[in-house]
C-alpha cells in the first residue's frame, strides 16, 4: 500500500520538476533579451545610427523565438497546481492564487498585448510609440516575476496568513505582508539580475562569435558584445549581492536550508565555507575538505563569528516541534546545486571580462590566432554558464524546501492529487517529456540558423500610408 | 450582491472573453485546412490573428488564475478531475502556438506543412475539449465528500458533452470565417463569407440543441432567454452575413459564443460544479469559495486593472484594423 500511495507523488515531482526548469530556460533569456533589445532600439532611436536599428532586429529575431516556448510552458505551470498538487491548491488557494491572478491581469496581458504590438507594429506605429511597446513588454515580463515569485516566497517562507482549522486551510490576512515578503525582496532581485546575466550572456556570446566567424559585419558587433559583456558583469555583481542578502534571510527563516547547502551537521561558531568536500556526504567524515574560515558565519549573519545550526539540532527542534520525522532535504543535491550555481555564474563573469579585455580599444581578435581559437570557445559556451546557474539555483531552493510544501505547514506527500492516478501521471510525464525534447531541438536549430544567418535590412521602416504597401513584418 | 455571486459573474465574463476572442483565432486555424488555397492565402489567414492571437490566449490565463484565487476548491477539483483532457488541451495548444511562431521561419515546404497540421489540430481539439469540459461541468460529474472526481475517462463522454464539444467548435469556425471576412479583401474575403455561411446551417442547429437541451434540463426562465438570445444573434448574424454586411454577420458570431458561456453559467449557478453521486460532494460559490479577505482584495485590483486591460487590448485592435490581402504578403 505504502509503496503504490509512493509511486504517484514521486512521478507528479519528477514531472512538475522537470516542466518547471524546462519552463525557467526561456524565461531568463526573455527577462534578460527584451531588456537589451529595448535598450538597442532606444540606442537607434537616440543616435539614429542604422547598424543600431539592425542589431534590435537581429537580436529581437532571438528574442521572439525565445518567448515562443516560454509562453506556451507557462501555461502549463498554471494548470498543474490543480492537476497534480489539487491537495494543495485547496491549501494554499486562498493565499497562493491571489498574486497569480494578478500576474496574469497585471502582467501577461501586458507582455502578450505590447509584443504583439511590437512585433507587428514596425512602420505602423509612430517609431516612439513602438520603442515605448517593447519597453511596456519589458516591464509586463518583470511584473510577472514579482508576482510569481511572490507566490513561491510564501511557499519558503508563509507570511500574512492565518490557518482556519475548520476548512482546513491557511487563508489570507495580509496581502501587503504576501507582497513584502522578506524572503521575496532577496529573491525578485535576485532572480531579475541573475536573468540579466544570461542576456548578457547571450548577448555576448553570440556577438564575438558573429566577430570571430564572420568578419564582414564584425565591427558592428562590436557594439553588442560590449553591451553584452558590461550587462553580464553589472548584473553578475548585483546578483552577487542579492545572494548574499538572501543567504541571510534564508539562515533566519529557513536555517535547515543553510546547513543543507553546507552539509554542516554541527552547529559552529564561527563557521567556514565549504568550497569543496570529497568523501561520504552523508556521512560525517570527509575525506578530504577545503575551506575558507569564517566565510560561512559572514554569508550566513552578516557577522565573521555568527553562528550557524547543523542539521542535527534543527533535526531535533523539528520533531519536537512537528513531530517524528526527516526533516532535512537531499544533502548532496543542495550541497552541490549551491556550489554550481555560484561557480557557473562566477565562471561566466570571468569570460565576460576576458572578452571586454580582449576587444579593448578597437581591438579585434582572430581565429587565426590561440587566443582567438579559445574566445571561439568561450563565446560558445558563455551562454550556457548562468542559464545553466539559474537551473541550479532554483533545483537548490526548491530542494532545499523539502520535505516541505509549504515551510513549516504543509508536507509536500499532503500537497498531491488524491485521484489521480500513477498511470495518469506517468502518461503526462513523458508526454511532456517527448513533447518538451522534440521542441528544443527544434527551437536550437532554429537559433543557430539565425545566429548564423544575415544581418536584417539597414532600412528604417517608413510609416506607410500606401493601403496597398506590402506589411513590415508578417507570419 | 455578495462577493462570491460576483466572482462566479467575473470568471464567467473571463470565460466569455476567452472564448468570442480565441473562438475567432481557432477558427482561422481550421480556415488553414479548408479555405487557403495556397502559401500566400495561409499567410494572409494568419496574418490577421498574428498580432492579437496572444492577448486573446491570455483571457485564459487570467480565467484560471481568477478560478484559482477566488474559487480554490473549484480550481483543484475541475483541473484534477479532467487530468486528460487538459492535457490533451495543454499539448495541442502547446504546438499551435509554436506553429503560429515558428511556421513563416523557414521557406521550406515540408516544414511549413507539418507546421500547419499542428495549427490545425491546435485550433480544432482545443475548442472541442473545452467544450466538453464546460458542459460536464455543467452537468455534474461524480466528486465524492471530499470533492474529489472518481470517475474514469468514460463518464466524461456523455451525449451532451460531446454535443458541448462539437458546438463550440462549430461556432468558432462560422465566428473564425466571419472575421476572415471583415479582415481580408480580394476573392478569399468572399470566400471566407461563402464558408461562414455555409457552415452557419449546421452551427445553429447544434447551437439550438444544446441550449434546448440545457434549458429543458434546468428549466430557468434566464437560461432560456439567454439561449434565445444565442439562437437569434446567431440567425441574425448569418442573415446580416448573406447580405455582406460583414461587422454585423462577426457581432452576431459573437453575441451567440457569449450567450452560449451566459447559458452554461446561469444553468451552473449557484453551483460551480454539482456532483452526480453525493450530494456533499456538490461544490458550490460559497464552499468552494476563498476567504471574504482575499475576495475583496481581487475585487479592487478586477476593478483597477480589467479597464485599462480592455482599453489597450481595443487599442491594439485599432491598430491592425486595416485589411490585408494577398498582396500585402511580403515574399
Ligand atoms: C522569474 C520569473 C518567472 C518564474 C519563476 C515563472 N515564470 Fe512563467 N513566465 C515568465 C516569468 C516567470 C515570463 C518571463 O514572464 C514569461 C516567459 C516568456 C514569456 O513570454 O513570459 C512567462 C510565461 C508564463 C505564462 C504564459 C504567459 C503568456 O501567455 O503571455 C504563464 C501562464 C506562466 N508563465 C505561469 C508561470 C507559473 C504558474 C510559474 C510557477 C511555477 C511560472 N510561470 C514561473
Ligand atoms: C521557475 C523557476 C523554478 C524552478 C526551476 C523550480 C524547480 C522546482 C523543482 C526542481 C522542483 C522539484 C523539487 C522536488 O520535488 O524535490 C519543484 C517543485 C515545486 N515547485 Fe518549483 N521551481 C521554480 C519556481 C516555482 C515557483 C515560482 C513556484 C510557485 C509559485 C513553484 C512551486 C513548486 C511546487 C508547487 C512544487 C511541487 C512540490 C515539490 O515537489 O516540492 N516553483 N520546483
Ligand atoms: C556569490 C554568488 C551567489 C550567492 C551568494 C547566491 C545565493 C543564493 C541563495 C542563498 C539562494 C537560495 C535562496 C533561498 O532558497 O531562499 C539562491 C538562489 C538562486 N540563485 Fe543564487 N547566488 C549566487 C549566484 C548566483 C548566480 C550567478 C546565479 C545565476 C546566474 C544565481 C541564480 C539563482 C537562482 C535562479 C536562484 C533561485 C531563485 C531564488 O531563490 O532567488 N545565483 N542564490
Amino acid at each position: 500500500m505504502e509503496a503504490l500511495d509512493l509511486a504517484p507523488l514521486d512521478l507528479a515531482r519528477w514531472q512538475f520538476g522537470i516542466t518547471t526548469v524546462y519552463h525557467f530556460f526561456f524565461v531568463p533569456v526573455t527577462i534578460g533579451l527584451v531588456v537589451l533589445v529595448a535598450i538597442m532600439q532606444t540606442f537607434w532611436h537616440r543616435t539614429g545610427d542604422e547598424r543600431w536599428l539592425r542589431l534590435t532586429r537581429f537580436f529581437g529575431k532571438l528574442f521572439l523565438i525565445n518567448v515562443a516556448l516560454g509562453i506556451v510552458t507557462g501555461i502549463v505551470q498554471e494548470f498543474q497546481f490543480g492537476m497534480n498538487w489539487s491537495d494543495y491548491s485547496r491549501f494554499v488557494g486562498d493565499v497562493f492564487g491571489a498574486p497569480l491572478a494578478i500576474e496574469g491581469l497585471l502582467a501577461f496581458f501586458l507582455e502578450a498585448t505590447f509584443l504583439g504590438l511590437w512585433i507587428f507594429g514596425w512602420g505602423r506605429l509612430h517609431p516612439l510609440v513602438h520603442l515605448a511597446c517593447i519597453w511596456t513588454a519589458a516591464i509586463g515580463s518583470i511584473l510577472s516575476a514579482y508576482f510569481i515569485l511572490a507566490a513561491n516566497s510564501f511557499m519558503q517562507n508563509p507570511v500574512g496568513f492565518a490557518m482556519n482549522p475548520e476548512a482546513g486551510r491557511a487563508e489570507l490576512t495580509d496581502i501587503g505582508a504576501v507582497l513584502t515578503n522578506p524572503v521575496l525582496l532577496a529573491t525578485f532581485p535576485h532572480t531579475i539580475f541573475a536573468c540579466l546575466m544570461v542576456g548578457g550572456a547571450v548577448v555576448a556570446g553570440v556577438s564575438l562569435w558573429r566577430m570571430l566567424r564572420r568578419p564582414d559585419d564584425g565591427e558592428t558587433f562590436r557594439r553588442t558584445l560590449r553591451l553584452g559583456a558590461v550587462t553580464l558583469l553589472v548584473a553578475g555583481l548585483g546578483t552577487m549581492i542579492s545572494g548574499d542578502f538572501q543567504g541571510k534571510v534564508m539562515t533566519e527563516v529557513q536555517p535547515m536550508k543553510m546547513a543543507a547547502a553546507e552539509g554542516l551537521y554541527e552547529d559552529e561558531a564561527p563557521a567556514s565555507f565549504s568550497l569543496l568536500t570529497v568523501g561520504t556526504l552523508d556521512g560525517r567524515e570527509p575525506v578530504f575538505e577545503a575551506k575558507v574560515p569564517h566565510l560561512l558565519s559572514y554569508l550566513g549573519t552578516g557577522d565573521w563569528d555568527g553562528e550557524i545550526r547543523g542539521i542535527n539540532s534543527l533535526q531535533a527542534e523539528y520533531e519536537e516541534a512537528y513531530g517524528p520525522g526527516d526533516y532535512a532535504p537531499n544533502i548532496p543535491v543542495t550541497y552541490w546545486t549551491f556550489r554550481m550555481m555560484i561557480t557557473s555564474g562566477g565562471l561566466a563573469m570571468a569570460i565576460g571580462a576576458w572578452m571586454l579585455w580582449a576587444t579593448r580599444r578597437g581591438l579585434t581578435p582572430s581565429v587565426a590566432t590561440r587566443t582567438g581559437r579559445w574566445l571561439l570557445r568561450a563565446a560558445v559556451v558563455l551562454p550556457f554558464l548562468p542559464l545553466a546557474a539559474n537551473s541550479f539555483g532554483w533545483i537548490f531552493t526548491e530542494m532545499g524546501r523539502q520535505p516541505w510544501l509549504v515551510f513549516g505547514l504543509l508536507p509536500t506527500a499532503s500537497g498531491v492529487s488524491p485521484t489521480v492516478g500513477a498511470g495518469t501521471v506517468l502518461t503526462s510525464l513523458i508526454g511532456f517529456t517527448a513533447l518538451y525534447g522534440v521542441l528544443a531541438v527544434v527551437e536550437f536549430k532554429l537559433l543557430l540558423t539565425t545566429i548564423r544567418g544575415p544581418l536584417p535590412e539597414a532600412q528604417p521602416p517608413q510609416r506607410v500610408d500606401d493601403p496597398d504597401a506590402p506589411l513590415a513584418f508578417a507570419y | 450582491m455578495e462577493l462570491t455571486t460576483v466572482w462566479f459573474a467575473l470568471i464567467a465574463i473571463l470565460w466569455l472573453g476567452y472564448l468570442v476572442l480565441e473562438g475567432f483565432d481557432f477558427g482561422v486555424g481550421m480556415l488553414l485546412a479548408v479555405l487557403a488555397r495556397d502559401d500566400r492565402e495561409r499567410r494572409v489567414l494568419l496574418n490577421t490573428i498574428g498580432p492579437v492571437w496572444d492577448g486573446n490566449e491570455v483571457w485564459l490565463i487570467v480565467a484560471v488564475g481568477a478560478t484559482f484565487a477566488a474559487f480554490p476548491e473549484w480550481y483543484a477539483t475541475l483541473f484534477s478531475g479532467f487530468y486528460l483532457p487538459l492535457l490533451a488541451i495543454l499539448a495541442t495548444l502547446i504546438v499551435r502556438a509554436v506553429g503560429l511562431e515558428y511556421r513563416h521561419k523557414r521557406a521550406d515546404i515540408t516544414w511549413k506543412q507539418g507546421w500547419d497540421r499542428a495549427i490545425v489540430a491546435g485550433s480544432v481539439v482545443p475548442p472541442f475539449l473545452w467544450g466538453l469540459v464546460l458542459a460536464n461541468v455543467v452537468r455534474g460529474v461524480p466528486l465524492d465528500a471530499d470533492h474529489d472526481f472518481v470517475g474514469s475517462l468514460g463518464d466524461l463522454l456523455t451525449p451532451y458533452a460531446l454535443l458541448g464539444g462539437a458546438t463550440v467548435v462549430a461556432l468558432s469556425l462560422t465566428h473564425g470565417a466571419f472575421f476572415v471576412a471583415l479582415k481580408t479583401v480580394g476573392d478569399i474575403r468572399s470566400r471566407a463569407r461563402g464558408l461562414a455561411l455555409r457552415s452557419g446551417g449546421t452551427t445553429l442547429t447544434l447551437l439550438g440543441a444544446l441550449v434546448a437541451w440545457t434549458a429543458l434540463r434546468d428549466g430557468d426562465l434566464a437560461v432560456w432567454a439567454a439561449g434565445a438570445v444565442g439562437v437569434i444573434g446567431l440567425a441574425g448574424g448569418l442573415a446580416a452575413g448573406a447580405r455582406a454586411a460583414e461587422g454585423w454577420a462577426f457581432a452576431g458570431t459573437a453575441l451567440a459564443i457569449a450567450a452560449l458561456v451566459a447559458v452554461w453559467f446561469l444553468a451552473l449557478f449557484p453551483d460551480v460544479m454539482p456532483s452526480t453521486l453525493d450530494p456533499a460532494g456538490t461544490l458550490t460559490t460559497t464552499n468552494a469559495a476563498s476567504s471574504p479577505y482575499t475576495l475583496q482584495i481581487m475585487s479592487w485590483v478586477a476593478l483597477a486593472f480589467t479597464p485599462i486591460v480592455i482599453g489597450y487590448q481595443a487599442w491594439s485592435y485599432w491598430v491592425f484594423r486595416r485589411r490585408i490581402g494577398t498582396h500585402h504578403i511580403p515574399a
